[in-house]
Order: C-alpha cells, then structure tokens, then sequence
C-alpha cells in the first residue's frame, strides 16, 4: 500500500511541476518590457520600406496576435494556451510555414532523446564505476588520482568541453568534421554508420561533462558505506573485494546517486541545448537557437514545453522505477 | 570575500581550499583593480591595428575586431564575477529563508514551498532565457539575465537548506532551547544558523558557478548581450570571427584557459571549504 501512495504521490507531483512551468512560461515573456509583434512588424516595415499601409499592419497586427494567441485579456488567452498545451497544438511554424510546429519538434526530438539518454546513462555508469573504485580502495595512491580526474572534470562547462573536443578532434587532429553532415533518405547502414560518426564528438563532450560529478559523488559515498558494519561482516565472512566492491557497497550507495541523476536532468538538458548549437547537431537544442534568431515564437514556445514535458517525465520514470533499485524495498511484501 | 576566515584557519587549511583560494583571490583581485590602468574601452572596435601578434604592449595580441584580447578578458573575468556574485546573494537570501522557514514551519506552507522547488530544479533554465532573449530580441539588459537566474537558481540550495533544517529540528539542542521558551525566530538565529552557515558559502559559490556559467553558455550561443565583455561573448565574437582558422587560436585558447582555473579554482574553494567545515564539526 505504501508503493501505491508512493506512485499516486509522484504522478501528483508530475502534472504540478508540468503545470506550474507551463504557467511560467506563458506569463514570464508577458512580464518583458517587449512586444514581439511590435518587433515583428518594424522587420517587416524595415524589409517593405514605406510602402506598406496602415490598413495592411492593422490586418498583420490582427493576424500575429490571433497566431499567437493574444487576443482578449490575459485570462482568455491562458485558457486557450493551456488547451492548446494538451493538445499539442503549438500552430504553425513562422519559418517553415505552414508546417506545423510540433511536426518539426518530432522530427528533432528522436535526435535529442538518442543522444541524451545515451550520454547520460554511459557518464553514469563510467563516472561511478570509476568513483567506486578510487573510493572502496581509497587508500591506495592511484585512488587520488581517479579522483583528480573528476575535480578538473566536474567544474568545466559544457561549452568550454564541447569547444575543446573540437579543437583536438576536429582541428588538432582532423579525425572528426567541424560539423555534421547526415545523409538524407531512409534508413540504411551507411546512414546509421554516418550517424554514429557524426555524433561522436557531442557525445563525447556529453559524457564528459556528465562524469566528473559522479566519480566525485560516488567516491564519497563507497568511502563512507565501506565502513559500515554489515560490509564489515560480509568481510569477516571471508567475501572478496570484488563481492564486496558490487554487490555490498554499490547496491546501498547506487541509491543516493539515482536521486541525483533525477535532480540534475534539467542542468544536463542545458549542457545538450549548448552542446547541439555548437556541433550544429540537429536536435531540440538547435531548433530552439535557430527559432529564437528567426522570430519564430511558435517553434519557441512548442520546444520549450516540450523541453519541460521532457525532463518532467524522464524524472517521474526514474523515480517510478527507483524502487526496484532499493534493496530495501520488497514488491508484494 | 573570505578572507577574514582564511587567516583565522590559515593553520589548518587543505590542500584544495589553498589551491582554489589562491586562484580566486588572485584572478578577483587582477579583474578588479587592473580596470583603472587602462582609459579605453576594451569593447570598443577598430581601437588598435587588427590582428596584431603578442608583444610588450598587447600581451595577448589583438583581435580581428581591433580589440585588446588582454584587456577585454579583464573585463570580462571582471563582468562575469560581478553577475555570479549580485546573482549568488539574491538566491542565497531567498533559498535560506525559504529553506529554514518550510523545514520548521511545515504544513501546507512546506509542501506549497516543496512543489515550487521541486518546478523550478526539473525547469532548464538555459531555454527559458532563450525564449526571452528572442522576446526582447537582443536587448536583454544583465540585470534582466541576473534575475532570471534567480528566480531560476534559488531551488537547489533550498533544497539543501530544508532538509538540513527537517534533521536539525529533531536534535536535542533544539528540544532544549524550545522548551526553555525560546521562540521559532531564536531558535533559527542561535541555534540552526551557525549549521547552515557552512553550506550557505559552499551554496553561495556553487552559485556564481552556476549563473557564469549560464550567462556565458547563452552568450557563446549568442542570445545574451555580446555587446558586454564576458567570459562568454568573448568566445561568441572568436567563433564568429573563425579565430583559429584565420591563425589566431589565442582569442578562443585565452578565454578558455581563463574559464577553466577559474571554475576550478571556484569548485576548489566550496569543496575545501565543505571539507574543513565537515571535519570541524565532526559530521559528514
């Protein structure tokens, strides 16, 4: 019964944080001392020269705020972007016109999930596999040194780990290209080949930036679980290191670490936003900055609920199935 | 900003806190005072020749853009602490209070406090500062970015101050002050804020990492103001620029050198701090 309160309490949880961030999002532009169809308009008057009427901005100005949802006062227009928001209707796309935009977001997404859910569960794994070993032999002299590793790691920026990839990589030693060129057509094994050298360079950098906190983290915590007495009897019993190394300390210290994956999502979303732009990697990221420099406030706000379900749901699954890693926890018991 | 404390533990100080306070005292003080030597205006453009190799009075040469790189990183190390810092004292300020007063107030008041917390760490910040700076297309102010952090950055050190505060509220020296009929207010000052204190600096630096860091990733990408000289535009205009294809690796390797010893010795101060502080009091 408890496991049931847990997972009715969690989905709880989900639909307030979808609810408030999407609350967010609509109001905080409005806060901005910025009119987008002002700035929309002064483009196109600036491109037209003189020659546009007032009757025709008038009908340009009736036109944006009906596409952009800001017609009548503030609470019609939070009603209807909120079921436009479950529906997933985000309208049309100002660049690609008239494609829709949550087509565009689709075709992004499978980008963006791929190498994210790749890169953050490889830094997971390696980062803490490494941070178990320097940490369950802390004594030794080798141990600080995987651990130095993860201080110079963990601080640097995505952006700064991304620009130095390419430069050993791309410059230095021109194994990988500045950026990506994926063959266009079906899927096929060259393609895939070509999608998996091209993404070399951003999942490197990924899981780079994704490791250093894990080696740090989890270091600490086999350190300190190492001690604890029923180690200390799974010693005595005559177990070896390496028993004792996976299935005693990791089991009990893997838990905090999930916790903390699940609390670091959004940061680690950040780090792909500035990753994708810089390799020019076609995910959400990329549409997003390409989004924001044509005006396109439709795809804008269409990724950036996206980016928020995203994370949102990535963390109620870690969380729905962090019980299954809890060795405390006996399901039906 | 510590360095009352650094001579009061000079003593005792680890290896990681001499480290990361020797590049931080070193990189603030440099960003700070070397301001005054110089009268012209690193940003501006066409000041010098272009291009211009090292020498005696351009260290670091100068760029395609007739700018001093030299010059223009001390600015920008200088421009980019300024916003780490004005963004870590308004989420210090709030994420304590709002820690202390849900772990001892509780309730409704916490659980209110707890899903907003909750929000604002599952939120990327990075694409809620896109979508504005397209809004007001280019001319997002650095107070704006500033307080964009902070309303997006209080949530994490909160939630370390709220369970801090939910453990020390069930300790014996708290029972004791409360039955001895002092009041919430009191019990917090006296008692609980002499614990927090040590996480509110570590928290305090982890967020001047955090908000340069985010200030510069959306300068890099060229959605914050590139117009102020910071650890990010100043990447933004060598990348725009082709730095090293056009034989001038300096004005991207400078910048990045510079923002890695900083954010390393930043990191190194709050996790020597960490250290000393847990060793003090004789908890993890």
């Amino acid at each position: 019964m408890k496991l049931l309160q847990y997972i009715i309490q969690r989905f709880v949880m989900y639909f307030l944080v979808l609810f408030i961030g999407i609350t967010i999002t609509f109001f905080l532009p409005r806060l901005m001392p910025s009119d987008p169809i002002n700035n929309y308009i002064s483009q196109v008057q600036a491109r037209a020269g003189q020659s546009l009427s007032t009757e025709a901005t008038q009908q340009l100005r009736d036109q944006l705020a009906e596409l952009y949802g800001l017609k009548g006062d503030l609470f019609t227009q939070y009603t209807s972007y909120l079921a436009r928001v479950a529906r997933f209707d985000f309208g049309p796309s100002f660049t690609y016109y008239p494609e829709p935009v949550i087509d565009i977001l689709m075709d992004a997404l499978p980008w963006t999930a791929g190498l994210l859910i790749t890169t953050t569960l490889l830094a997971w794994l390696i980062g803490n596999s490494i941070g178990l070993i320097a940490g369950y032999f802390n004594k030794r002299r080798w141990a600080g040194a995987l651990e130095v590793v993860g201080i110079i790691l963990y601080p640097i920026p995505y952006y700064i780990l991304a620009l130095v990839v390419i430069l050993i990589f791309a410059y230095w030693l021109a194994l990988f290209p500045l950026s990506p060129t994926f063959l266009p057509g079906p899927m096929s094994w060259s393609k895939t080949v070509s999608i998996l050298y091209n993404s070399f360079l951003p999942a490197l950098t990924l899981v780079l930036a994704g490791f250093g906190w894990n080696v740090l983290a989890m270091k600490a915590l086999a350190v300190a679980t190492k001690e604890d007495a029923y180690v200390q009897f799974a010693r005595l019993k005559g177990t070896t290191d390496r028993t004792r190394m996976t299935n005693y300390v990791f089991r009990n210290a893997m838990l905090p670490q999930i916790t903390a994956l699940v609390l670091s999502l959004g940061f680690i979303f950040n780090g792909a936003i500035q990753t994708e732009v810089i390799f020019s990697y076609p995910g959400i990221g990329m549409t997003m900055r390409a989004a924001a420099g044509n005006g396109d406030y439709n795809l804008l706000y269409g990724s950036i609920i996206l980016t928020i379900i995203s994370v949102a749901t990535a963390a109620l699954v870690l969380d729905l199935i962090y019980p299954l890693f809890d060795p405390r926890i006996r399901l039906g018991g | 900003m510590q360095t009352d404390k650094k001579r009061r533990w000079l003593p005792k100080l680890n290896a990681r806190l001499t480290i990361g306070l020797t590049i931080v005292t070193i990189l603030t003080t440099g960003s700070l005072i070397l301001p005054f030597f110089t009268t012209v205006d690193p940003a501006a453009q066409g000041t010098y020749m272009k291009n211009l190799p090292p020498s005696q009075a351009h260290l670091l040469g100068t760029n395609a853009l007739g700018q001093d790189i030299f010059w223009y990183l001390v600015f920008a190390v200088r421009n980019s602490l300024l916003l780490g810092v004005t963004v870590s004292i308004g989420v210090t300020i709030i994420a304590t209070s709002l820690g202390l007063s849900a772990g001892f107030i509780g309730g409704w008041y916490e659980r209110v406090v707890v899903v907003f917390m909750d929000t604002f760490i599952t939120i990327p910040v990075l694409p809620v500062l896109i979508v504005l700076g397209a809004v007001v297309r280019g001319n997002t102010s650095f107070m704006v970015v500033a307080l964009i952090l902070i309303v997006f950055g209080w949530a994490w050190n909160a939630r370390t101050i709220r369970s801090m505060s939910l453990s020390l509220r069930e300790r014996e020296f708290v029972n004791m002050a409360r039955f001895s009929g002092a009041g919430v207010g009191a019990i917090i000052a006296r008692e609980i804020f002499p614990f927090v204190y040590a996480f509110m600096i570590v928290g305090f630096i982890n967020t001047i990492l955090f908000a340069i860091n985010t200030e510069a990733a959306l300068a890099v990408i060229g959605l914050s103001n590139v117009v102020v000289p910071t650890l990010g535009s100043i990447i933004f205009w060598a990348l725009n620029y082709n730095a090293i294809l056009i034989g001038q690796p300096l004005w991207i390797i400078a910048p990045i050198v510079t923002t890695v010893v900083l954010f390393l010795g930043l990191f190194l101060t709050s996790s020597g701090y960490n250290d000393l502080s847990a060793e003090k009091r004789g908890v993890a």
